[in-house]
Parts: structure tokens; sequence; C-alpha cells
């Protein structure tokens, strides 16, 4: 039971996918204008990731080492051309602002990365357990650059304006630059509360 | 003169790394050193000028809407394939990459073994796959679109060398232990980010 825990705590903060193992950083960025973008963005790849792992971790046995890459890549590509056409079809406004980083969750590090380093080694609940967990830990920081992203440049949060009416906008938390920062200082903050150092 | 705009615009404007941030993950791992980061680059720049020319072509005679209808077959003439872009993409660039090895591996194997792992990591690098969507996005001709690719690929290969010098001189400085590392190389990449702002009011 304390290991289930683990699995599924584990990513949220000791062992985070973007701050500490920092994979999946390139659509984390740029999705985060918005809290409503990055909320998106943040179901489907809980979706996308929790079910490769699963699947993965089925199809573990009876696929050969040498075409895992493939198999991992197109039962990832499936489930992401299934969550795109879902967003296309419900959400389309979103779907338009979000443009081709729904199709980049393919590419995105922290699918495959948990596929090779954890679903082709265990069985399926706890793969399913652990995809779940990093996603979270994903999902963790990306609202929180997006919260921060939308309350300094635009005033509001989910749209609600939250600064006073008087507030001017800062324009480079909307801005690519703004992101990196923003990023940075949360890693920082992070690794000095856990205390998990890199030598560089 | 539109192409020469479109490659500026690609290289420094909209810089594929620090505008859009794709291909973020190998731009953090590999810009320790210069050495291997311009490896990187020259792999980016290679695959990317392949895959997007390559893409549109299929893109444009086999997947998009009605693109069938050079065929001839009516059952085919409606067809609308652009659903299976993501995982044809992803097929492509996979095995261009295995090409381009092969070739570079026959032909010019200096320039194979100075690319090296990089090759292989590059079908998971986000920026060929963006390059690739953003074409189709964007509505690119196929002239276009190979000049988008390479120019991209070049803007990457810029921003990974510039990254893996400012990191070499840091590594001399005294910075708070949380912020070693990842954190201060978001910080810097900000920074240069800034300095490609600067950029945006170019227009030819």
């Amino acid at each position: 039971m304390a290991k289930t825990k683990d699995i599924l705590l584990d990513p949220l903060s000791d062992n985070n996918p973007i701050t500490i193992q920092i994979l999946g950083i390139c659509s984390a960025l740029a999705v985060t204008v918005k809290m409503e973008t990055s909320a998106v963005m943040c179901i489907a790849l809980t979706a996308v990731l929790t079910l490769s792992n699963f699947i993965m971790s089925l199809l573990r046995k009876v696929t050969p080492g040498r075409i895992r890459m493939i198999v991992e890549m197109a039962v990832i590509a499936s489930l992401v051309i299934v969550a795109d056409q879902f967003l296309r079809a419900f959400l389309f406004d979103i779907s338009r602002q979000l443009s081709v980083f729904v199709g980049l969750i393919i590419t995105n590090c922290i699918v495959m990365g948990r596929a090779e380093a954890f679903a082709m080694q265990n069985p399926p609940l706890p793969s399913l357990l652990d995809g779940f967990g990093n996603a979270m830990g994903y999902s963790a920081v990306l609202l929180t650059v997006a919260s921060i992203r939308e309350i300094l440049g635009s005033g509001t949060w989910f749209g609600y304006a939250l600064m006073p009416s008087g507030y001017m906008g800062n324009g480079l938390a909307l801005l690519a630059p703004g992101a990196f920062i923003i990023i940075g200082l949360i890693i920082w903050a992070q690794r000095t509360i856990i205390k998990k150092f890199e030598v560089d | 003169m539109e192409l020469i705009s479109l490659a500026v615009k690609a290289i420094f404007i909209e810089n594929i790394v620090l505008a859009f941030f794709l291909g973020m993950c190998s731009f953090l791992a590999l810009s320790k050193k210069v050495e291997t980061a311009s490896g990187l680059g020259l792999a980016v720049v290679f695959v990317l000028a392949i895959t997007a020319p390559l893409n549109w072509l299929i893109h444009h005679f086999l997947l998009r809407d009605g693109a069938l209808a050079w065929t001839g077959v009516p059952a085919l003439m409606g067809l609308d394939l652009s659903f299976l872009n993501f995982i044809v993409f992803i097929a492509v660039i996979a095995s261009a990459v295995q090409l381009v090895e092969m070739t570079l591996d026959k032909y010019f194997p200096p320039l194979y073994n100075a690319l090296g792992i990089f090759l292989p990591l590059i079908t998971v690098n986000c920026s060929i796959l963006g390059g690739s969507l953003f074409m189709v996005e964007r509505r690119y001709t196929l002239a276009e679109s190979a000049v988008f690719g390479f120019s991209s690929g070049f803007g990457f290969f810029l921003a990974i060398v510039a990254l893996a010098a400012i990191r070499k001189k840091i590594r001399y400085s005294h910075i708070p232990d949380g912020l070693k590392g990842l954190g201060m190389t978001f910080i810097m990449t900000g920074l240069m980010a800034i300095g490609f702002l600067c950029f945006s009011g170019i227009s030819l």
C-alpha cells in the first residue's frame, strides 16, 4: 500500500517530471499564457499519459525489444489523435488556441520517458498510477506557471478579473522570456525546499 | 524576397526554441558543452530541412482534404485523411532520420561520427514534428516549407550554441545551490529570449 502511494505521490514533488526529471518542458511553456488553455492541456496530457502507460504495460511482454520504440510511438500517436479529434469536436475554440501543441504531446518526453522507464518493467495497475501521478506533477507545475503568468500579465485568473481595475498588465509575463524566467524561479524555490541540488 | 523575409522571421523573430519553446528538452539537456551542442544543432538543421518539404509532399498529395483527387478514383475524391497527419508525420520523421543516418554513414563518415548519438535522438525532438505541424497550419507552399524547415533548424543551432557558450562561462560563477544547473539555465534562456525580442521590429 505504501508503495502504491509512493508511485502516485512521488512525481508530485520529489520526482517531479518537469522540475527534477527535466521532461516535457516544450509544451509546458507555450500553453501557459492563460489558465483555460493550460487546464485543457493538462487534462489532455493526463488522459494520454495514463492510457499510454497502461497500454504499454499490457503490451510489454509481447513487444520485442528491438521494435519497442516504434510500438510506443504508434500507441502514443493514436491516443493523441483521439484527444485532438475530441478537442476539435467539443472545445473548438480552445483547440484553435492550443494549435500545434496538442499534436506535440506525441513528442512530449514525459509520455515516451515514462513508457520506457516505468511501464516496460511494471504490471498494468502500477503503470496506470505512475502515468497519472506524473501527469499530476506536470499539471501542478503547468497550472502554477499559468496562474503567475495570467495574474501578472493580464490581472485575471480563468478570465475573472482579480487585480484592482487600475492594474496595468505586465506584458513581459505574457511573452516567451517571462515563461522561462518564471519556471526558472519555480525550480529554484522547489529545489531549495526539498533540498535536491544538481552538481554542475 | 518573400523567402528571405520568411527565413529571417524563422531564425530571429520567431525562433523555434526561444519563441515557441520547441525542442526544449534536448536544448536544455545537451547544452553543457559547445561541441555536443553544435553536433545536435547541425543534426537538427539537417533533419528539419529534409522532413519539412517531405511532409509537405505527403500532406499535399495524400492526406489533406480532397488530396487524393489526382488518382481519379471517385471513391477517393472527397476523402479527408488529415486526421492521420500526426501518426504519418512521426513515421516519416523516424524513417527520414534512419535514412539520413545510413546515407551519412556510407558517404560522409566524418560528419556521421561528428553527429553520433544525436541523430537517433532527433526523432523525439519536438522541433522537428513542430516544424511539420506549423507548416501545415500556416499553409506554406513547397518552397516556403523548405526554407522554413532549414531556417528553423538554423535558429535552433544558433540558440543552442550560444547557450552552451554561456553555460561554459557560468560554471565559474557562484550561484545559489538550488539555482545550479536547470534553474540557472532557464533564467539565462529567458534573458536570451529577451535579447531575441529585439529583432521583432525587423521586416524586409
